[in-house]
């Protein structure tokens, strides 16, 4: 009981995080600051909501399977947030230039 | 609102139509390229929803993981290679020209011709019949497998499976044929990042692969699952530059496209005789020839995809080891 209590309270507290990422993808200024938001916030979001599932999961399988999407979810995230970081600041010079 | 998935449901269905209104009508080819892959995403979703897993994984890794990746190589060889776009173009957001009116209507038409063939379809079957369910359930002891989809996809109605191999084989030759003479696409440089990523990855991917492939008999799974995910893995060989095409590697490449097609009927063609019919695999020997089946069937379609997402027919013109930054 308290511990279905404790995962509601992080998944709940994840979505949360998700919210905020959106919004801040939503009304952020320019495309940095918005990747800074979705990253972010959305990496915090999917750690809190893996845990609180990790703690409501029947058996080591189960948990070490959230343990690998969180992983692999977390470092695609991160890695195309710096891929589309690079690319904008790519094009951002050659329009300077 | 007796069921808490009612709300959910709603929101799904019309995300669903409304990401596809929206992927047909917005200009930039780009932004119709990401709603399409979400568009994939939700329907997968909803193909859960249905409980419809095998669905789900196969509309999640061919759907929308392979034919995303091969809709932006397009745009990136439509906006570089061929110059179809201009150079202005692959700035900008628009389109160098609009769709000619006629070929609009023309594309309506047609699509409205398949939504009203389906709609006869749905509306001719026999409401509230008792389906195939309890048929399928009769004949699992005889399929060699315990997963009802598989048993169906690759025992009672492998004539069809085998007919969708038969579609990717003549998609790559069709392609390798076509874009003979283009130019080779100027791969993007991606960095230290992009190589630890792919690093880091391909070894995860090939045993989800081989997992799901290794699973079908049993649960949700099986070759073309398989074999979109280990396509990935030529995709990311292809990006980092860890695997250049080279001409010499053709010769390979085509045995490896035809391999699933001709051992399917190759197998299909002899397990006839002796008062089967053709595809009719023996009980005692029916696991075994459909591992060996989807096992092939999956090479092929993971070396066909990743041959489509390369493109055009390697071809000895020594300029792979240029590297752009475009």
């Amino acid at each position: 009981m308290m511990l279905e209590l404790v995962a509601t309270a992080l998944i709940t507290l994840g979505t949360v995080f998700f919210i905020a990422g959106t919004v801040g993808l939503l009304r952020f200024p320019d495309i940095y600051c918005r990747l800074h938001a979705l990253t972010k916030a959305d990496g915090l979001g999917l750690a809190l909501i893996a845990l609180g599932l990790a703690l409501m999961a029947d058996g080591f399988g189960e948990v070490f399977r959230i343990i690998l999407i969180w992983f692999f979810v977390a470092l695609a995230s991160a890695t195309s947030g710096h891929l589309i970081a690079a690319h904008a600041r790519r094009v951002d010079r050659e329009r300077e230039t | 609102m007796n069921d808490p998935f009612l709300l959910f449901d709603l929101l799904l269905a019309s995300a669903v139509i409304a990401l596809a209104v929206a992927t047909l009508s917005v200009r930039d080819l780009f932004a119709s390229i990401v709603l399409f892959v979400i568009f994939g995403l939700l329907s997968a979703l909803a193909w859960v929803r249905l409980s419809a897993p095998d669905v789900a994984l196969a509309e999640a890794a061919i759907g929308t993981g392979v034919t995303g990746a091969l809709l932006l190589k397009t745009l990136h060889h439509m906006r570089f290679v061929t110059g179809r776009l201009g150079q202005d173009a692959a700035e900008s957001v628009t389109p160098a020209q609009p769709v000619p009116a006629p070929v609009i209507w023309a594309n309506a038409a047609l699509c409205g011709l398949i939504t009203l063939g389906l709609a006869m379809a749905f509306f001719a079957a026999p409401q509230a019949g008792p389906g195939f369910e309890a048929l399928v359930t009769d004949a699992m002891p005889e399929s060699g497998v315990t997963h009802p989809v598989t048993a169906v996809l690759l025992n009672f109605r492998s004539y069809d499976t085998l007919m969708e191999v038969v579609v990717l084989l003549a998609a790559v030759i069709a392609v390798w044929q076509i874009e003979r003479g283009l130019s080779e696409a100027p791969a993007p440089a991606l960095g230290e990042i992009w190589h630890g990523f792919a690093r880091l990855t391909l070894p995860a991917i090939v045993v989800v692969g081989t997992y799901l492939l290794w699973k079908g008999s049993e649960a949700p799974g099986g070759a073309f699952q398989s074999g979109a995910v280990l396509a990935a893995v030529g995709l990311l060989l292809l990006l980092s530059r860890n695997y250049v095409p080279r001409p010499a590697h053709r010769g390979l490449a085509r045995w490896a496209f035809v391999l699933g097609t001709g051992v399917f009927a190759a197998i299909a063609l002899l397990v006839a005789g002796g008062g089967r019919e053709v595809f009719e695999y023996p009980a005692e020997h029916a696991y075994s020839l459909i591992l060996l089946i989807e096992g092939l069937v999956t090479i092929s379609i993971a070396v066909t995809l990743a041959a489509l997402f390369h493109g055009r027919e390697p071809v000895a013109l020594a300029i792979e080891e240029k590297r752009h930054d475009t």
